[in-house]
C-alpha cells in the first residue's frame, strides 16, 4: 500500500505540516475573504495585513529551502521534488491571470478556502466544489 | 472594513512558512495547496497518501485550534452564488494552468527566489487588484 516516497513518517509529517499551515491561516485571518479583498482594494479602506503574512512566511520558508540545498536528500524521502519548469511562458501568464481574477471576485485562494470549510457555511462549499471542478476541467483539457 | 492586524498576520505567516519548511526539509515537497489538491485529484499511484494527509491536516486545523481553546475569527463572505461558482472555477483552473497559487508561487516560489514564481505572484496580485477595483469602484 505504501509506495514511492510515502513512508509512514513522511505521511505523518505531511499531516503535521497541513495542520500548522491551517493554524497559520486561522491566526493570520487569511481564511476570511473580507481581509483578503480589503488587501486587494488599495483604492478603498486598505488593510495591508496580507503583506505581513507574506513577510512572516517567506523568510521562514526561505530558511527551509536554504537548509535543504545543503542536504543531499530530505530526511524522510529519497529526493527533493522542486518544480522543473523555470520559463515564464504563456501558460503561466494566462493561468496566473485567471487565478487572480477568481481570487479577486471572491477573496478565497485554495488554502484558505479548504480551511474555511470548517465554518460549515454553504458559500465555502460552493466555492470549493467549483474550484475542484475547475481543477478537474483542467485535468481533462490537458490530457 | 477590516482592522489592520500586523502582528497576528506576521505570526500566522511565520507558521505558514514553518509548514513549508517542515514539508520541504523532511518530505522534500513544496507546500503549494493548488498543486497538492490538484495532483491529489489526479490520483497518481504512489503519490496519494501524503497529499491526503496534508489536506486532512489543513481542513481539520481550524476545528482543532478551536478545540484547544483558540479563537477562530468568523468569516465574512458576501459573494453571490454565481460569483462563488465563477470565482471558484477560475481559481481551480487558473492555478492548475499556472502551476501554483498564493502558497506555491507566493510563499514557496518567492522564498526559492524563482523568477517564474515572482512573475506569477506579480501577475495574480495585479489581476486580483484590478478585479476588486472594477467590482467595488467601477461596477459596484
Amino acid at each position: 500500500m505504501l509506495r514511492g516516497d510515502q513512508t509512514m513518517p513522511a505521511i505523518l509529517i505531511a499531516l503535521v505540516s497541513g495542520l500548522i499551515f491551517g493554524v497559520g491561516l486561522v491566526i493570520s485571518q487569511m481564511m476570511n475573504p473580507a481581509k483578503v479583498l480589503n488587501f486587494l482594494d488599495v483604492a478603498g479602506h486598505w488593510d495591508p495585513s496580507l503583506a505581513f503574512v507574506m513577510a512572516g512566511a517567506i523568510p521562514v520558508a526561505a530558511l527551509g529551502f536554504y537548509l535543504g540545498r545543503r542536504r543531499a536528500a530530505p530526511v524522510f524521502a529519497k529526493t527533493f521534488s522542486t518544480p522543473a519548469q523555470t520559463k515564464i511562458d504563456f501558460r503561466l501568464i494566462v493561468g496566473a491571470t485567471l487565478f487572480g481574477i477568481g481570487w479577486g471576485l471572491v477573496g478565497f485562494c485554495p488554502g484558505p478556502a479548504l480551511a474555511a470549510l470548517q465554518s460549515g457555511r454553504h458559500e465555502v462549499f460552493i466555492f470549493v466544489a467549483a474550484m475542484i471542478a475547475g481543477m478537474l476541467a483542467f485535468g481533462i483539457s490537458s490530457v | 472594513m477590516t482592522e489592520f492586524t500586523p502582528i497576528s498576520a506576521a505570526l500566522g505567516g511565520a507558521l505558514i512558512g514553518l509548514s513549508a519548511l517542515i514539508l520541504f526539509l523532511l518530505d522534500g515537497r513544496i507546500a503549494g495547496i493548488s498543486g497538492i489538491l490538484g495532483s491529489f485529484l489526479a490520483f497518481r499511484p504512489g503519490e496519494i497518501l501524503w497529499r491526503l494527509a496534508f489536506l486532512a491536516g489543513l481542513i481539520a486545523a481550524p476545528a482543532l485550534y478551536a478545540a484547544a481553546g483558540g479563537h477562530v475569527p468568523p468569516l465574512t463572505v458576501t459573494s453571490s452564488i454565481p460569483l462563488l461558482l465563477i470565482g471558484g472555477f477560475l481559481v481551480g483552473f487558473g492555478t492548475r494552468l499556472g502551476n501554483g497559487c498564493t502558497s506555491g508561487h507566493g510563499v514557496c516560489g518567492i522564498a526559492r527566489l524563482s523568477p517564474r514564481s515572482i512573475a506569477a505572484t506579480l501577475i495574480f496580485m495585479t489581476a486580483a487588484g484590478v478585479t476588486v477595483f472594477i467590482m467595488r469602484h467601477v461596477a459596484g
